[in-house]
């Protein structure tokens, strides 16, 4: 049996093909004097197969709070005793956070709302403001609005949307401990819609919520294996009310393990920093994980916390000499 | 503004200085609750900021 990053190499690296389950457990398992050639496999990979390009995103949130749903991670579900309160962004607002957005040269805005899936009053609203930003700034518009009828798939493409966001959150094993709401196999549903309408499918998850080394593989292979453009990876920030809010942070070797599986998965995708990153990794780590196989970032805030301050994001950028894709090839 | 009565975060009474271990985590939180009189606020985050809303004191802005 070859080495493990000896094979990542030879499979991976040179042949494009990602690692499966059992090779994804082997990563998320070496010891941390291993890490560094790891990271570099995986900083390898994404460069060969990806190239040396960095997609920058931004996200706000147009309807906050008050989920029906039970995301054992999340603050926003109404079924916990979160302090986050229910509230809406208006038109002008939003248009504005896209202008903010476009200003780091950004080239992805992602409008996300906490529900179970849109009503007719969110889809409404998501008209009219997909159309005032596309009027009023270059920038790609993306959607995250929980789960979709064939005809809300139809709808948000024609409206332009270009990506859709909706994640497996965790591997299909530990789903039950994460949700009790909604199924896992409901959001692979959504996810396959998204995927053959055209839009550009983005699906990833949260690492560091209780779950195994066998079931943070198991999210990865899952993820591979439903091939998604882009996957935003997670690290859980425990949140103060939510089931989940008395778990531990993840180390940050762990979370490097784990951002390094994930490419070492899906060589070609974007796997972008979401949440979490900043309690987790910290300002040496997320130079790590972007030396690791990360090629796309978050700038600014997030839904309901605050992310670093986006300049010193694109300052690293800059320094790591990685270049901010542009809007004409993402479009 | 002169005196604290509440912290921003947890929402629980706190001297003028606030609570310590709140502030170091208000650097990645908006704040939720109304220092003046302990109520949830209203709060928006956007790309490079926040807005938050008390129904008795009005709107704080970050
Ligand atoms: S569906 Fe989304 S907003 Fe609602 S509880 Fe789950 S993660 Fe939170
Ligand atoms: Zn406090
Ligand atoms: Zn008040």
């Amino acid at each position: 049996m070859t080495d493990i990053v000896e094979r990542a190499r030879s499979q991976v690296l040179e042949r494009g093909v990602g690692l499966g389950y059992d090779d994804l457990v082997e990563v998320l398992r070496l010891p941390d004097e291993r890490i560094p050639e790891l990271l570099e496999v995986a900083h390898a990979v994404r460069l060969k197969h990806c190239g040396p390009e960095v997609e920058v995103e931004g996200i706000v949130s147009l309807k906050t709070g008050g989920c029906p749903e039970d995301c054992h991670f999340c603050s926003q579900s109404g079924q916990f005793t979160s302090p986050v309160r229910a509230v809406w962004l208006d038109i002008p607002q939003l248009v504005k956070a896209a202008e903010e957005t476009a200003a780091t040269g950004a080239t992805e805005f992602c409008i996300v709302a906490a529900v179970r899936g849109p009503d007719e009053r969110l889809m409404a609203q998501m008209r009219d403001g997909v159309r005032a930003i596309r009027e009023a700034v270059d920038i790609n518009v993306a959607a995250s609005l929980g789960m979709l009828s064939q005809e809300q798939v139809d709808d948000l493409k024609e409206m332009g949307v270009h990506r859709y966001n909706h994640n497996l959150e965790a591997a299909r094993s530990y789903f039950g401990s994460v949700v009790t709401t909604h199924t896992w196999e409901e959001r692979w549903e959504t996810c396959e819609m998204v995927r053959a309408s055209g839009m550009e499918l983005c699906c990833g998850g949260l690492v560091g919520m209780g779950e195994t080394l066998e079931q943070r593989a198991e999210l990865a292979a899952q993820l591979a294996e439903l091939g998604p453009h882009e996957v935003p990876l997670n690290f859980l920030n425990p949140r103060p009310g939510t089931p989940f809010g008395e778990l531990p942070l993840m180390s940050a070797a762990d979370a490097l393990r784990a951002i390094a599986a994930f490419r070492l998965a899906m060589p070609s995708t974007i796997l972008r920093y979401a949440g979490g990153r900043e309690l987790t990794l910290g300002d040496l780590g997320t130079r790590d994980g972007l030396l690791g196989g990360i090629n796309a970032v978050i700038v600014g805030n997030y839904l309901t916390t605050l992310g670093r301050d986006a300049d010193e994001d694109l300052a690293l950028l800059a320094e790591l000499k990685m270049p901010i894709k542009e809007l004409a090839k993402t479009l | 503004m002169t005196s604290r009565e509440f912290c921003g975060l947890c929402g629980k009474e706190a001297a003028e200085a606030g609570h310590p271990d709140c502030i170091v985590l208000l650097a990645l939180e908006p704040p939720r609750y109304c220092t003046r009189c302990g109520r949830r606020l209203k709060v928006q985050v956007t790309p490079r900021g926040w807005s938050a809303d008390c129904i008795e004191h009005g709107p704080l802005h970050g």
